[in-house]
């Protein structure tokens, strides 16, 4: 490619179609660079989407037909022994009415093709089926583009924005960002399960267009640090499963098979019953933290998005992330644009915007979380599993005074975990989020 | 449900050229007891065969957990050239 850009973007998943769309309306000569056959073909998540940041982006995203596939109504979380387990929800009709684009599910690969059309309407240029394989630098360092697979290889940018997700070799190798650990990434995998609408409404107990999430821990993740998801489609059910690639590697599960465990515990199996799976995929979440974000910026590029390791794990969000993180960059290499000056410190105004928003508060204040998670095992193993025992003794109703069970239970508590090892785990827990 | 059918549910545009390498088949033989990539792997791509490991890249994931968790680093391991591999329909 002889043409010279702007903004050449690695990667068209919600972090770099933003920066795409904010560029683009202002004039910018923009090339945002896919490997997959068209944007989302590559791209997974449990499918969770933020109206805000999406607004800040696109204000009349619900009017451009975004494929929006249920309104999040209700929030579940699961606390899983062998046999059942324990449920937490919350749902407010206000999530119905006045905040219908507050939460909502989407399919990756329909809404990345849809956010990318965006994108293309104000005028980014899309090359697909296209893999950077290099960064191109001048003689002093500078990022000055990006190298393809493509025969026409080169392309020339003021500015990269590194947007290719949390798998990122490119990152690894010109030294932006040190290799992910396995322990610092989940690997998590997802099915799509087919139901009717009438089903999925009747076995989550909603209305038409509004849908449910569940957040899963417990033994379904055999011991290991990691997570489950259920969350509604208009005509499906998306399944993940994941845990820590180190714990993986270290237990020899095998992913799939954990994943067809978990579709047969008590508590997942009657709402997945007579459900056809029709896709089934595998992905990394980035866990690292905020102690694994790597430098943010240099002479003639960002990194945005999960590639910079943004994702918060107690809140499941990343998308969100992806898309502000986006926007942030665009705004500094505008204001680089402006002023001829595609430097480290003409693009400082990414890092403070980022500083002074959300996305840095909040994985700041969760920044031992994901090492709470790490570090205590009996979160996935005795502790569920005792919880649903006590439960269970207390709602069996068999002739045993209540006094006499607790002093059992009591005693059963301390036989697995001690009184002290327990008081650790809730103030380890509670400093790690509070 | 196994492994094989729920691959069969994807669609994948496979190059005739494999992107993902052993490097150094002895180093699986000789140094590797625990073997994870036999595991880990959600696309069951590493087989062991006889005594050596063999590759069905046609079904990868590309999610690139073998790429790190490989404890011996000994896989070569790229992106399918553009527009190969795995395609989703929902994702
Ligand atoms: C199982 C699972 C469940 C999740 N659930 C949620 C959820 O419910 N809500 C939520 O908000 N987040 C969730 N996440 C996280 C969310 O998916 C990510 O945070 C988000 O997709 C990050 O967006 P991104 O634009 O940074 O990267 P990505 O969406 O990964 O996009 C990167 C893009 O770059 C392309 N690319 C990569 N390398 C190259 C290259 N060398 N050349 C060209 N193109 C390249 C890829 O094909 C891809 O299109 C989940 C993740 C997983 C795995
Ligand atoms: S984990 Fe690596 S070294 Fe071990 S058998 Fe697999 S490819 Fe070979
Ligand atoms: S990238 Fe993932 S799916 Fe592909 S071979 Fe490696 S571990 Fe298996």
């Amino acid at each position: 490619m002889k043409e010279a850009f702007d903004v050449a973007i690695v990667g068209a998943g919600p972090a770099g179609i933003s920066a795409a769309c904010l560029l683009a309306d202002q004039g910018v000569k923009t090339i945002v660079v896919e490997r997959g056959e068209y944007p989302g073909s590559k791209n997974i998540s449990g499918g969770v989407l933020y109206g805000y940041d999406l607004y800040q982006i696109l204000p009349d995203f619900p009017a451009q037909n975004c494929p929006i596939e249920r309104n999040i109504v209700e929030s579940r979380l699961w606390y899983l022994s062998k046999d059942g387990g324990y449920s937490l929800s919350y749902r407010n009709q206000i999530f119905a009415q006045e905040r219908k684009q507050n939460v909502f599910t989407v399919g990756r690969a329909k809404f990345d093709r849809w956010f990318a059309e965006q994108a293309k309407k104000k005028g980014a240029l899309m090359a697909c089926g296209t893999v950077v394989t290099d960064l191109l630098r001048d003689d002093q360092n500078r990022i000055v583009g990006v190298q393809t697979d493509r025969a026409d290889g080169d392309l020339r940018a003021k500015l990269v924005l590194l947007a290719d997700g949390v798998n990122s070799p490119l990152a690894a190798k010109t030294g932006f960002r040190p290799e992910p650990k396995p322990h610092q990434v989940a690997l998590a995998v997802k099915e799509v399960i087919e139901l009717s609408e009438e089903q999925i409404q009747e076995r989550f107990n909603v209305e038409p267009n509004n849908g449910v999430t569940i957040e899963i821990l417990g033994v379904v993740t055999k011991g290991m640090n990691g997570i489950a998801v259920i969350y509604t489609n208009r005509k499906s059910l998306s399944l993940c499963i994941g845990a820590n690639l180190s714990d993986l590697a270290q237990h020899k599960v095998k992913p799939y098979e954990m994943m067809e465990d978990f579709k047969e515990h008590p508590m997942v199996a009657p709402l997945i019953r007579g459900g056809k799976s029709t896709e089934y995929m595998a992905h990394w979440i980035a866990e690292g933290g905020y102690d694994s974000i790597p430098q943010l910026c240099g002479d003639g590029f960002l990194i945005g998005g999960d590639s910079a390791m943004l994702f918060n794990t107690l809140h499941r969000e990343g998308s969100n992330l992806a898309m502000t993180s986006g926007r942030f960059a665009a705004e500094a290499m505008l204001e680089a644009l402006e002023k001829g000056d595609f430097s480290r410190h003409g693009l400082q105004g990414y890092i403070s915007r980022l500083q002074n928003s959300y996305i840095f508060k909040d994985l700041k204040k969760y920044k031992r979380f994901g090492q709470f998670l790490e570090t205590h095992p009996e979160l996935f193993t005795s502790l569920p599993e005792w919880a649903s025992q006590a439960a269970r003794e207390i709602l069996t109703v068999n002739g045993v005074p209540k006094k006499e069970k607790q002093k059992v239970l009591w005693n059963q508590l301390r036989a697995k975990i001690s009184p002290m090892r327990l008081l650790r785990i809730f103030w380890d827990g509670w400093r790690s989020v509070k | 449900m196994k492994v094989e059918d729920k691959l069969f549910l994807d669609r994948f545009r496979v190059d005739e050229e494999p992107h993902l390498r052993i490097i150094d088949g002895s180093v699986c033989q000789h140094k590797c007891s625990d073997q994870p990539c036999l595991y880990f792997c959600p696309a069951n791509v590493y087989r062991l065969e006889k005594d050596r490991i063999s590759i069905a890249y046609e079904g990868c994931l590309e999610c690139g957990s073998c790429r790190i968790g490989c404890p011996h680093l000994n896989i070569e391991w790229r992106f399918p050239r553009g527009g190969y591999g795995v395609s989703h329909k929902f994702g």
